[in-house]
């Protein structure tokens, strides 16, 4: 459990970037911070592993106040997964994924062993693993990025936009592969981006922001998007756009028992199934919510 | 074009090989002055501009002194230092080493700004120590840059290193300050050429090595190499 308390952050050059924040982050569990471009995300996150430290107010990880945890130690147990993937370019694969064991003193045998585990568990052929990180794809680099956060089996993972960078489908792949991850390794997973539909489709917690990293709501994807508390949240989960609110155009008809859903701008959203011409009304687990589209595509670019 | 060609006769002229004023003797010499010169102020340059280029602080500083000691004319401070320390090595290595050390110092601390500031934050966030960024991730990637410092640093001291001789140090300044003296331009010539060669030599010397300690991984990549051209101009000048 990570727990924020009235935590504010000052810029040396006066700019407040993040002001009187509290929160608590439940363990193993996915909490996405969304708001848009200079509301303080990021400077949220890099308090976490005290890349930034906050002017006043505490953070605690497990009731542990990190002002008292020495950065490195703090950092060398907690992943980091940046946009820019972060890897060092003078450095193969397997040692990119391998830094954090290494420098721990795990034998390099051991340290390499594992991170081809973990190339097989980010979806990443064996075969990359000599490749030097411009050799490879956004994509690619990416996933290299995410084993690495992954290396020394951190309880805490901390992604800052970490699919901002990559083409929609790519970034869709990537969605998909972490939330299996999260299915797998349950980590407390700390997740940054101003992508909705990324936050709806990984959190399982979401907290909009507002510039200063003021709180605008906090809930599940569920609880928010039936009850946005004020119009800023409505607008910036597209709510007030009718972008949310979808009917189904009769005119059209999708293949088999698929009807076409259009949103309030007339915009196809999407399909809904209806067998027999009558809705589905389920009940579907929250992991298989998908908000954006079905894509479903293997490989990688 | 005629005294050249004395100038050439007079290199290769076997008479002048051999002894304390053979041309293999003075070649020694003068490798040795400039080679001692450039180690004093890589020693001094190198942890200097590493410590300028990792920590930011002290570039404004340098870069003002660095301008300074460049105005300095090398004859004039080593004549001024061999009044006070007495003729010899000294004097003159102490005024070569102050020569180099602007250029090596830029070679360093541009090599280590040159580094994408987002792969040291990465390194920073995954838990390095500032030791272990500098060490593995600066010094590596760094590397050409520093290469290139000490590359005109090198061509500065060996073209410079005549100027020994004319305070007792030897070295190839010999032939040019006697040849001076004995209105025997033949001679001044033989020590200019000679000079010019060792010059060239150490160009090539250094384009090969910078190309060499561009990391693997980094030579692949079309565009790093551009801008470690771009950067090694601003080394030079800067
Ligand atoms: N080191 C710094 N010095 C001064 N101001 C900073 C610094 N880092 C961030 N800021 C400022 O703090 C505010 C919040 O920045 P932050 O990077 O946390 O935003 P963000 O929500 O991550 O934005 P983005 O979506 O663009 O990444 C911005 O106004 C930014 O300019
Ligand atoms: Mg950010």
């Amino acid at each position: 459990m990570i727990e924020f308390r009235s935590v504010s952050k000052q810029f040396p050059d006066g700019t407040r970037a993040v002001d009187d924040f509290s929160i608590t982050i439940p363990s193993r569990k996915t909490t996405v911070f969304v708001g848009s471009s200079g509301c303080g995300k990021t400077t949220l996150l890099r308090m976490i592993n005290r890349m930034v430290d906050p002017s006043s107010g505490s953070i605690e990880i497990d009731g542990e106040n990190i002002s008292a945890v020495e950065p490195v130690h703090l950092r060398r147990g907690i992943g980091y997964v940046m946009q820019n993937s972060g890897l060092l370019p003078h450095r193969k694969v397997i040692d990119n994924v391998a830094t954090v064991p290494l420098l721990n003193g795990v034998p390099r045998k051991q340290a390499h062993a594992d991170a081809l585990d973990l190339l097989d568990r980010v979806g990443l052929d064996r075969s990359l693993a000599n490749r030097y990180p411009s050799q490879l794809s956004g994509g690619q680099q990416q996933r290299v990025g995410v084993a690495r956060g992954l290396a020394v089996n951190p309880n805490i993972l901390l992604m800052d936009e970490p699919f901002g960078a990559v083409d929609p489908i790519v970034r869709s792949d990537l969605q998909q592969e972490t939330i299996r991850l999260q299915r797998d390794l349950d980590k407390t997973v700390v997740f940054v981006t101003h992508d909705i539909d990324e936050a709806f489709l990984l959190g399982d917690q979401v907290v909009i922001l507002q510039k200063g990293a003021k709180i605008a709501q906090q809930g599940t994807p569920e609880e928010i998007l039936a009850n946005p508390v004020n119009d800023f949240v409505a607008s910036f989960i597209g709510a007030d756009r009718g972008k949310r609110r979808l009917t189904v155009d009769a005119n059209i008809a999708a293949s088999g028992d698929d009807l076409l859903l259009v949103d309030a701008g007339g915009y196809a959203a999407g399909v809904i199934s209806a067998p027999g011409g009558r809705l589905a009304v389920g009940n579907p687990s929250p992991k298989s919510r998908s908000i954006s589209n079905k894509t479903d595509q293997a490989g990688d670019a | 074009m005629n005294i050249f060609f004395e100038g050439l006769a007079w290199v290769f002229d076997p008479a002048h090989y051999g002894g304390v004023d053979g041309i293999d003797t003075r070649i020694l010499e003068h490798l040795r002055i400039s080679l001692i010169s450039l180690l004093i102020a890589a020693v001094i340059a190198v942890p200097l501009g590493y410590f300028i280029g990792h920590t930011g602080r002290g570039r404004t500083l340098a870069v003002a002194v660095s301008g300074g000691v460049r105005a300095l004319p090398t004859l004039g401070l080593t004549i001024i230092l061999a009044l006070t320390l007495g003729i010899g090595l000294e004097a003159p290595i102490i005024a070569f080493v102050v020569l180099a050390i602007p250029s090596i110092l830029a070679g360093a601390y541009a090599g280590f700004e040159a580094v994408d500031r987002r792969t040291i934050d990465a390194a920073r966030a995954v838990g390095m120590t500032e030791w272990q960024i500098a060490g593995k991730v600066e010094i590596p990637l760094g590397l050409p840059l520093l290469m290139g410092g000490l590359r005109s640093a090198s061509l500065q001291v060996i073209a410079t290193a005549t100027l020994a001789d004319y305070v007792g140090g030897g070295g190839l300044g010999h032939f040019i300050f006697l040849g001076l003296q004995t209105n025997d331009y033949p001679q001044m010539l033989a020590g200019s050429i000679i000079v010019v060669a060792l010059a060239l030599l150490s160009e090539a010397i250094f384009s090969v090595l910078e190309r060499l300690v561009v990391p693997a991984g980094v030579k692949s990549r079309a565009p790093t190499t551009v801008r470690t051209k771009s950067s090694r101009s601003r080394a030079v000048v800067g």
